[in-house]
């Protein structure tokens, strides 16, 4: 180390800047801490930002909010609302022909799962959770359409009601994977789009056909 | 201060994810300059306190804070480690790199049996074509299930389906794979994964026009045809991938029984129904896919032809 024997600063540079090492982080005084506010603002900015990503899923433009701020509150109510109106459609009131609730949250989330694994091992430039996040979003038609459904099967449950209920909900498939394929494919190499478009295509096919055949006891 | 990094130290030597001597040494400065921080935080402290006759509390409160700190980053350090080790599917990318053009050629290529078996076979080992295909024999059993009423009394429809796919797909690949060792064929365990699941493309073909038109023979026909010939395919990729004829005919002959008993498992098992056909022509106040199945072995015939004399008369 003899050559670091001559490193000085000549006396008239200025030496400056901060010595103090900041001890410990200032959040309570922050002007992001959300911790003092009233639990009404916590509740009505998380409310209206699920809000605007359903406005974006009806009417799918390109805009990044639902991917540059991602959250699972909307898919899970979406999912949760899904399920509670799936439940107990079976033939026979003692079997367990129809899908139950655990049965329906099990094939969303484990089907979001696997599509956004496949996107990514196809060389997907989008996060984990951003994926999900869009894919459970994309469930609001088909939720709508078995609203629309189950209004019909109210009214009775012939033919009519059958091509009634075949109509919506194949429209409401296709909203659903339009919808969906226009956030993801984008972050795809091009010449794949097709590769993950199609496992997309049957995630929602499978729900759409759990929408269609439910039938009330 | 010393016996503080000694623990830490002996933790990273435990741990055997194969951490660098870089890495230690790295770990172990950072160590050492949070304690000389800690040190001196100590020692501020205890100047402040003693003057401003607080006592013993706030210097051990201060301390803690800080050797929970450490603990908080020793244990996310290595916490990250380990997922980013275990829990990598980038060990899974080579399998999915693949473009549609080559997935559709083997789609097609799944149905021709290939002639020349003096000469290994090449077959891709690419898992996106096998999974995809396994995930739409699940939709279609499902739709087949759905539209027979098949009650499942333990456990779910989605389940069951899910089940049977997977665990035909993977058991059987294994097995396969097994006996394949034990015969001395060229194939890895890829190769047969990626081989079992372009054959299951014959059985969604199948399983989705029967599942739909609910004629026996129609069936059978499709059974020996497209389900013939998906496993003379790969039937013929594995016998030209072994040496010897009780080899081959073990290995090729378990395969074929396989496939093919399993296509005839999928469609009697999970459809039931010539008979409920009938329901829906005779009954329109009846809702559809709320068939009854009835059990009339004696008149099947005759249904059968009445069956037939309807859909000719339609056509």
């Amino acid at each position: 180390f003899a050559g670091l024997a001559d490193v000085s600063i000549s006396e008239d540079i200025p030496v400056e800047g901060e010595i103090t090492v900041p001890v410990g982080s200032r959040s309570p005084d922050e002007d992001f801490s959300t911790l003092d506010e009233p639990v009404r603002d916590t509740i009505m900015r998380d409310l209206k930002a699920v809000g605007k990503k359903f406005v974006h899923v009806m009417y799918p433009k390109k805009s990044s909010a639902l991917l540059r701020d991602w959250d699972l509150w909307g898919p899970l109510v979406l999912c949760v609302s899904l399920a509670l109106m799936l439940q107990g459609g079976s033939a026979d009131s003692k079997d367990d022909g129809g899908p139950q609730f655990a049965e329906v949250f099990v094939i969303i989330w484990f089907g979001a799962v696997v599509i956004t694994l496949n996107s990514k091992l196809l060389g997907g430039t989008i996060s984990f959770f951003q994926s999900l996040c869009v894919l459970g979003y994309c469930v609001l038609p088909l939720t709508v359409a078995m609203l629309v459904c189950r209004l019909v099967l109210l009214a009775g449950s012939g033919t009519i009601s059958f091509v009634i209920r075949l109509i919506v909900v194949v429209a409401m498939f296709g909203w659903s994977t339009l919808a969906s394929t226009a956030f993801l494919a984008d972050s795809q190499p091009p010449n794949r789009k097709a590769l993950v478009v199609y496992p997309i295509f049957l995630f929602y096919f499978v729900i759409s056909w759990m929408i269609l055949t439910f039938t009330p006891q | 201060q010393g016996g503080g990094s000694a623990v830490i130290d002996m933790e990273n030597m435990d741990d055997t994810s194969g951490s660098s001597f870089e890495d230690m040494g790295e770990m172990h400065q950072r160590m050492k300059e949070e304690e000389e921080e800690e040190a001196e935080g100590e020692a501020g402290a205890a100047e402040e306190e003693d003057g401003e006759f607080l006592g013993m509390k706030g210097l051990r409160g201060q301390l803690g804070r800080q050797v929970a700190d450490q603990m908080w980053q020793v244990g996310k350090r290595q916490a990250s480690r380990a997922f980013s080790l275990y829990a990598n599917i980038d060990i899974l990318r080579p399998y999915f790199d693949v473009e549609p053009i080559q997935v559709r050629a083997r789609l097609l290529e799944s149905m021709i049996p290939v002639k020349m078996i003096n000469f290994p076979q090449k077959i891709a080992g690419e898992l996106y074509g096998p999974l995809m295909l396994v995930f739409t024999l699940v939709a279609i059993l499902l739709h087949g299930m759905k539209t027979s009423d098949t009650i499942i009394r333990e456990g779910t429809l989605m389940g069951t389906a899910i089940g049977t796919c997977f665990g035909y797909w993977l058991g059987v690949s294994s097995f396969i794979y097994f006996l394949a060792y034990l015969c001395n064929a060229q194939i890895t365990m890829v190769q047969m994964l990626s081989l079992l699941g372009y054959g299951l493309f014959g059985h969604c073909i199948t399983l989705f026009v029967t599942y739909n038109i609910h004629f026996h023979s129609l069936f059978y026909i499709f059974w020996l045809g497209v389900g013939g010939l998906s496993t003379l395919r790969m039937v013929a990729v594995l016998v030209s991938r072994t040496v010897g004829h009780t080899q081959r005919l073990i290995l090729c002959g378990t395969l074929a029984a396989l496939h093919m008993l399993f296509l005839l498992y999928l469609h009697f098992a999970y459809h039931k129904v010539v008979e409920g056909i009938l329901d829906t022509l005779e009954g329109p106040n009846m809702p559809p896919f709320q068939r009854v199945a009835r059990d009339i072995p004696v008149v099947s015939n005759a249904v059968l032809n009445t069956t037939a004399k309807a859909i000719a008369l339609t056509l």
